[in-house]
Parts: structure tokens; sequence; C-alpha cells
């Protein structure tokens, strides 16, 4: 089975978000010739969907900020599990990756004396976030595609991956397929940056896009390489519950960020009920002083609603199954409210919510300035990913990269708002240089014809069993009944053992997935090569979660509900062994040096 | 449950296609795209759509609903009549490649022709500008563009008149008056815009401001003052005289 068209690139970057452009945009900048895979149109990326903001310590709004707050931010959010080298870089070099982006052609809000607006957000300690209303994502994911047609870099929109080449244990390239035509392609290269996202596709309430199918960790994971932290997935809190075929899409933290407050059927800000204890002294004491914190009092603390992702999401969902939820299932958030404090609230939620005012009132026929929202948690993120080197990037295969949601480390246990675009484009840029120096010191990579032949054989396969093999949406539809079900917000020994079991039926469905017609963007041969992705990561999950007998951050176990110290000292690592099975193992975490554990222990107060 | 009819286009690549009806179950606050998904999942699984946030962010499931360029997602039932079937085809202003997906590569190939953002100096010596929140607002409503490509299908100078080769288009109009009014650039594509764009060609038809999801004034404030701005520098009577004695 020939592949229509062989292509040589010296780096090859897989995916195009903010990660995979802000790669490509420093790997072309070095001189090495790039080409840039994309499964959609250029553009359209789930990046596109991020709302408020990007995390970094200009101190234009709060001149106590700096990167040594971020730090801390971050490394407490993460509940100390994150690799505090690369929450190092990150902090450090967040600042600098904004002010470029304003360099390519970035618009973001201003404050009164012309420079980048920033925003409060949950877990950070003071005004933090760049933002562009609430379409940061859009503004990032533009700014960065307009910047990269002008750099001489190849773009493959809507091809495929699936598989990854190795050349005697180095990543040499991979095979794709264009959605277009259906045909195989073959992309050799010195080096491969994976930033793939994420894998919300895995489960049935979701922010993420169709393309959050794990691609990037089920083929790294498949290639030998190694994952960590994949029980760490992000339930954001606030997600549309209703209408139905709205379920999961994201209500932006900028609304909390901006006054919005968290209610339950009894008109209670149940919110003040439960504040951990290592944030009580960064908490307001009551809604007069919340209010002021987000009007950017700065003697004010911040309010409950803005306390970390993972405690607000259980705190709903411990509403709702209390019986004192909204109509619909999940919970009242309101900005109307502010219509008490300032006269000119309408205008005022339009102009810096403006999408969210838009979504509602197209999707729910809900007029957000007049009427409370009906939020609940839904699958945003997920923390682990491919192990990299902190400085590098580089995974635990020579020449493979990853950066952004598909990498793990910076975020630990729990990631916070903003932190993400962050993320993107200083792990992104660090990639794709550290990607190109590879690929200079390199000499062609050889293609593995052979495994590339057995990858097309086997995915042309569901078109001898045609329309009579399995209904491959019925099959990604169990499943992500299944990881809902049975390995969410809330997770068990005995429901996770039952995932495993029903994982194993569902590999064997997947293997009997059919389609019919031809290769021509026929959606449901693409649904049958995605089924694997989901499979693969879906039982590093659930694997993951089982080994973490304890509570912490997103991973919370109702028959372990405490976090235990001796967890906070190993990452849960995932890798496949030569037999096609799953191994897990604890891998330590190295120490804290001295200067960065006195940072942590200063910003506890 | 109540049932409705969806009429979609089908053809395979290079073929001639036609409407095909499916009918399937409808409820409360469902938009054209579910019921797209659940036609490819319950009865034609190789039914080809583009799409991706599904919140009207990402500009990807554009496509000609009764007629109207919309997005399948932001297209809620209740808005529809649904006691007669709904009909759904492509982009018309597009080389069809299968179903409900159009050839939009043109797009791309046009913006690589726009010339790039080109900064000032920095304002402030760390390297940082300084801009008015004032300054930027128009800039702003610009960038909302998730580049749906719903414009560029009504255009009737692209759609009926084929100008592809010399007309960029709404879209690309927008893109320019973003950067021509952005205030730290200092490139200039006046020249450009009225040699090799044709913004010439646009009478002020308004079709594009009408199907933008993003409400953007796309005719009135990116359009019209491109023409301006155009018209002041090329056709201006005082200004072409002043050039002609000053050289």
């Amino acid at each position: 089975m020939p592949a229509a068209h062989t292509y040589s690139y010296d780096v090859l970057i897989v995916g195009a978000g903010g990660a995979g452009l802000r790669a490509a945009i420093e790997a072309a900048k070095s001189g090495v010739s790039v080409g840039l895979i994309c499964k959609s149109l250029l553009g359209k990326a789930h990046t596109v969907m991020a709302e408020g903001g990007m995390a970094a310590a200009l101190a234009n709004v709060d001149d106590r900020d700096s990167w040594k707050v971020h730090f801390a931010d971050t490394m407490r959010g993460g509940q100390y599990v994150n690799n505090w080298r690369m929450a190092e870089l990150h902090a450090r070099e967040a600042p600098e990756r904004v002010r470029e982006l304003e360099a390519y052609g970035a618009v973001f809000d201003r404050t009164p004396d012309g420079r980048i607006l920033q925003r409060n957000f949950g877990g950070h300690r003071y005004p933090r976030l760049a933002h562009v209303g609430d379409r940061t994502g859009l503004e990032l994911i533009r700014t960065l595609q307009d910047h990269t047609i002008h750099l001489g870099v190849t773009v493959h929109m809507e091809h495929t991956v699936i598989e990854l080449l190795l050349d005697e244990g180095r990543a040499a390239g991979v095979v794709a397929y264009d959605r277009e035509r259906g045909r195989f392609h073959l992309f050799s290269a010195k080096a491969v940056v994976l930033a793939t996202g994420g894998v919300g596709r895995a489960y049935q309430i979701t922010s993420n896009s169709w393309e959050g199918t794990g691609d990037g960790h089920a083929l790294a994971y498949r290639a030998g390489a190694e994952l960590i932290d994949m029980e760490f997935i992000q339930f954001h809190p606030t997600g549309m519950v209703w209408p139905p075929s709205v379920k999961g899409i994201l209500v932006t933290e900028g609304v909390r960020g901006e006054g919005g407050v968290l209610k339950n059927s009894e008109g209670r800000r149940f919110m003040f009920d439960d504040i951990p204890d290592n944030y009580k002294p960064q908490t307001a004491s009551d809604p007069d002083e919340g209010w002021r914190y987000t009007q950017g009092d700065k003697a004010a603390r911040r309010p409950p609603e803005l306390l970390t992702r993972d405690h607000v999401a259980r705190c709903i969902n411990r509403e709702v199954k209390a019986g004192r939820g909204s109509p619909h299932g999940g919970v009242f958030l309101d900005i109307a409210w502010i219509a008490e404090k300032r006269a000119d609230a309408e205008a005022h939620i339009k102009r810096k919510l403006p999408s969210m005012y838009h979504q509602f009132k197209e999707l729910a026929d809900l007029d957000i300035t007049k009427e409370p929202m009906e939020v609940g948690p839904t699958t945003h993120y997920i923390m682990g990913g491919i192990r990299v080197d902190a400085d590098t990037q580089e995974s635990s295969i020579p020449g493979l990269f990853a950066a952004g949601e598909c990498a793990a480390g910076i975020n630990g246990a729990n990631r916070l708002g903003g932190n993400s675009l962050s993320d993107l484009i200083v792990f992104g840029k660090r990639a794709g240089e550290y990607a190109a120096a590879a690929a200079r010191d390199r000499a062609a990579a050889r293609l593995d014809e052979q495994a590339a032949e057995r990858a097309m054989r086997a995915s042309v396969e569901p078109f001898d069993r045609g329309g009579a093999g399995e209904n491959p949406y019925a099959v990604q539809a169990d499943l992500q009944q299944t990881m809902q079900a049975l390995v969410g917000i809330v997770r068990t020994e005995a429901e996770m053992m039952e995932a495993l079991r029903h994982l194993d039926l569902l590999r064997e469905r997947a293997s009997r997935a059919g389609v019919a017609g031809h290769r021509e963007f026929n959606a449901g041969w693409h649904t049958c090569l995605d089924l694997r992705n989901l499979l693969d990561v879906s039982e590093a999950i659930t694997r993951s979660a089982l080994e973490r007998r304890e509570s912490r951050g997103g991973h919370f176990r109702e028959d372990y509900p405490d976090k235990q110290a001796e967890y906070g000292t190993f990452n849960i690592a995932t890798r496949r062994l030569p037999d096609g099975s799953m191994q897990v193992a604890r891998v330590p975490l190295p120490p804290m040096p001295a200067e960065l554990a006195q940072i942590v222990e200063e910003q506890k107060q | 449950m109540p049932q409705a009819t969806f009429r979609i286009w089908r053809n395979n690549p290079g073929e001639a296609g036609g409407f095909e009806d499916f009918r399937t179950e409808v409820s409360e606050g469902m938009v054209v795209l579910d019921a797209v998904h659940k036609i490819q999942a319950e009865q034609a699984p190789d039914l080809a759509c583009r799409w991706n946030c599904k919140a009207g962010k990402c500009g990807s499931c554009s496509a000609e609903i009764n007629g109207r360029p919309r997005l399948m997602c932001m297209s809620r039932l209740n808005t529809l009549d649904l006691t007669e079937p709904v009909t759904v085809e492509p982009m018309r202003a597009f080389p069809l490649i299968k179903d409900l997906v159009t050839d939009v590569s043109w797009n791309f190939g046009v913006k690589k022709g726009v010339q790039r953002f080109r900064p000032r100096p920095a304002d402030a010596p760390d390297g940082t500008w300084r801009m008015a929140q004032r300054d930027i607002d128009r800039v702003q409503e610009f960038r909302k563009c998730i580049e749906c490509f719903l414009c560029q299908d009504v255009c009737h100078v692209l759609r009926d008149h084929d100008k592809h080769d010399e007309f960029i288009g709404p879209r690309f109009f927008v893109y320019s008056a973003a950067l021509e009014m952005h205030p730290l650039d200092t490139a200039d594509r006046l020249g450009d815009l009225k040699n090799t764009q044709g913004v010439g060609y646009c009478n002020i038809t308004k079709c594009c401001t009408k199907v933008c999801p993003e409400h953007i004034h796309i005719t009135d404030n990116a359009i019209i003052p491109l023409k301006e701005r155009v018209i002041d520098r090329f056709y201006d009577p005082v200004t072409r005289l002043l050039r002609l004695i000053t050289g």
C-alpha cells in the first residue's frame, strides 16, 4: 500500500494550537525547515475556545506581583507534585512571551495608562491574566497564525497522524492521512514536536472540541514514551448544563473574576461554607470583601468562588448531590446581581464578557445581565501527559518533543486558570527551539517503511468490515459514558475496576468497528481511528487513578478522601511494555532547590 | 419525541450530488449541528461536515441553512419552521468537496498576500508599547472575527461574479482594516487595496454584515473607512493637484 507523498522536514510539528504554532515560529526563526500538521483548518484548534486570559506576572495592575509569587501560586495550585523546574521557567518567562505577542500584533485590553490590562482569576494572588474580553484564546491563536504564515512554514491542514515512526529508538517521522481524500502521507523529520492538546472527548460532558482525542498522548505512549500524572483531570466547575445539546460548553472563570457569585437553590453562597485551610489566609471573610477584591481593592482578599477549580467543582457536585441544585442539575452563577453595585452593570457585563453574553443569549435564550446562569462541572483539561525534560521539552524518546496540554509537569495535580495559555507560549517556544537544535545536530532520519506499511494497512481495516461492523459512534459514546460514570469527579476502587473491565470490552468492540463508503472525508472512518487513542488514554487515566490511593487536586477518591504526605513525593507514570500491557510505576519527585523551597514557604503566609 | 426532516446535501467527491432527506428526533435546545451529528451517528456514518467547538467560537461549521449562510452550531431548531424540511447545504461560493465540506483554501492564500503587521519601535525602554483602550476598541471589534467565511460566501462579487483573482472579499477587508487601524502598525496597505485587492468592487450591499455571526459591522466600520482612505489618497482632487505641483 504506497503512500501518496513523502515529505521531509528538519522539524515536524503535530498540532497547530497555541503550543504548536509557537513551536513552529521558534523553529522557523532558527532557520531549519518546518512542517506543521493540523487535524482541522488552520486557526480552528481548541486554543480558540480559551476565554479568560493568560497568566503572566507583568505586574501592570498590581506591582506586588512577581515571578516568585506566580511560581508559588502554581505550586500551591498543583499541590506540590508539579515539576518545579517547569513551574519556575513558566513563571519567569511568561511575561516576555506575552509582550512578544504584542509585537506580533495581539491587541490586549488596556490599563488606564495604556499597558496590558490584567484580571483576577482563581488561585492567582494578584490580577495576573492578560486578556481580550473573554476571547483571549482566539486572540492568541490568530496572532500566532498570522505571524506563522509569513515564516515559510509548510502547513498540512486537515491531516491526522496515525503512527509515530522511530529510527533506532529516535523519533524519525510520522504516518498521516488527509481528511479530504483519505490518502496516506509519510513525513520524515529529524525532530518531532507533539502539540496535540487534550483528551476531553473520552468523557461525555466536556468543554473540548472533537479534536481532543488524546492523539499525542497515545502516539507517544505506543512508541514507548512515558506518560505521567494521567489521573489528574480538571473538571472545570462551570460548564453550561442546559439545554442538553450544549451541556459541557465552558462558562469562563472570568465571570467569577468580574464579581459573579455561585448560589444554590436556597440562594446561599455555599462557597463560603468550605474554604481549605491552606487558602484561608488569602480568602475574603465576607461577601463585601470579595466584591471589593473583584473591583481592584488591593487591601481585599479574593472571594471563595475564586478558589482552585478542583475545589469549586467538588463543592458544586456536593450541593447538587445534597438536593440543593438548580432545576437542570447544576447551581446558579449570578453576574446580574452586580446591578446592585454598579449603575453601568449591563454595559459592563457586555463589555467584559461579550462571548458569554452571546453564548447564553443564542444557545439558552437567557440574558446574563438579567438572570443567573445554570452551571455544573465539565471535563476541561488533563494535567497529565507526556513526560518531558523541563528545559528542552524532550520526552523519554530522543528527538520526540512535546508541549502544551499533551505534555505534563507544570500543573501538578491541578492547573490554575490562565496558566494554560501561558504554558503554550512558554513551552511551545522552548520545544521549537530545542527541536530545531536537535535537528541541526542530526543526519537525515531513515523512515521505517515496514512500520508505516503496517500502520496504513491496519487503518483501512474498518472498510473490510464495512457497515456490518460495530458502529464506531456507538463505541465512542459508550466509552464516554464509562469514563464519565466510573472515572469522573468522584472515584472509587470498585468503580474503576469496573471501568477497566468495560475498557477491555470496548477495545474488543473497537477492533470490530466498521464503516461503509469511501475514504474521502468519511467521518465514520475518522471515528474508528480515534477510538484506539481514546482507549489508550482512558486506560492510562484509570490505572493511574487506581494507583493514587489518596485525594489530591483534580483526583478525588471517595475511598481515600484525604491527602497523604507519602503521595506528595512521586508522580505516577504509565508506559507500554513490549507485550502491549500497561506498566504503572511511581517516579520520585526530585527535591526542590533551597531557593525555590524558600519562595514557596514565604508565599504560604 | 417530536421528529423533523433535514434535507441535507450529499455528494461523492467529483460527482454530481443531490439532497437526501433524513428524519430524526429533535429535542429542546437542539441546534442544526446536533441534528447533523445525530444523523451521522445513526443513519449516515460517512456524512462529511466540519465542526470543532460547537460554541460559535471556531467558525468551522459554516453552511447554508434554509438558504441562509449560518453556523450550524448557533442555529437553534426553535428558530426554524420544523413543519417543513430544513435544508442544509454547503457554502456555495467555494468549490465543493463532499457533502457539507467545501474547499476554503483560497482564503488562506489570500491572507498571505496581505502585508503583515509591522509595529513602530517600542515606546518604553523595556520594549513595551502604550495604547489607549479607546484607540483599540475598533480594532478589537475586527479581531472578533472567527474566520467562518460566511461573509465571503454571501458576497456577490465572489459568489456571482467569481472575482477571486481581483477581490479579497469582506473577511480580508476586515483583516486589512484591523491592521490599518492598529495604533502600532506602520505598513501601508492602501495601494494594494486599490490595485490588487479590489476594494472598489464592493458596492456596499451589506450582505456580509447581515450574516456575520460575530456581529462585526463589516461594511460600515471596515470597508467604508478603507474606501475613504483609498479615495483620500488616490482620488481627492486637492491632493492630486498638490501631488502634481510637488511631484
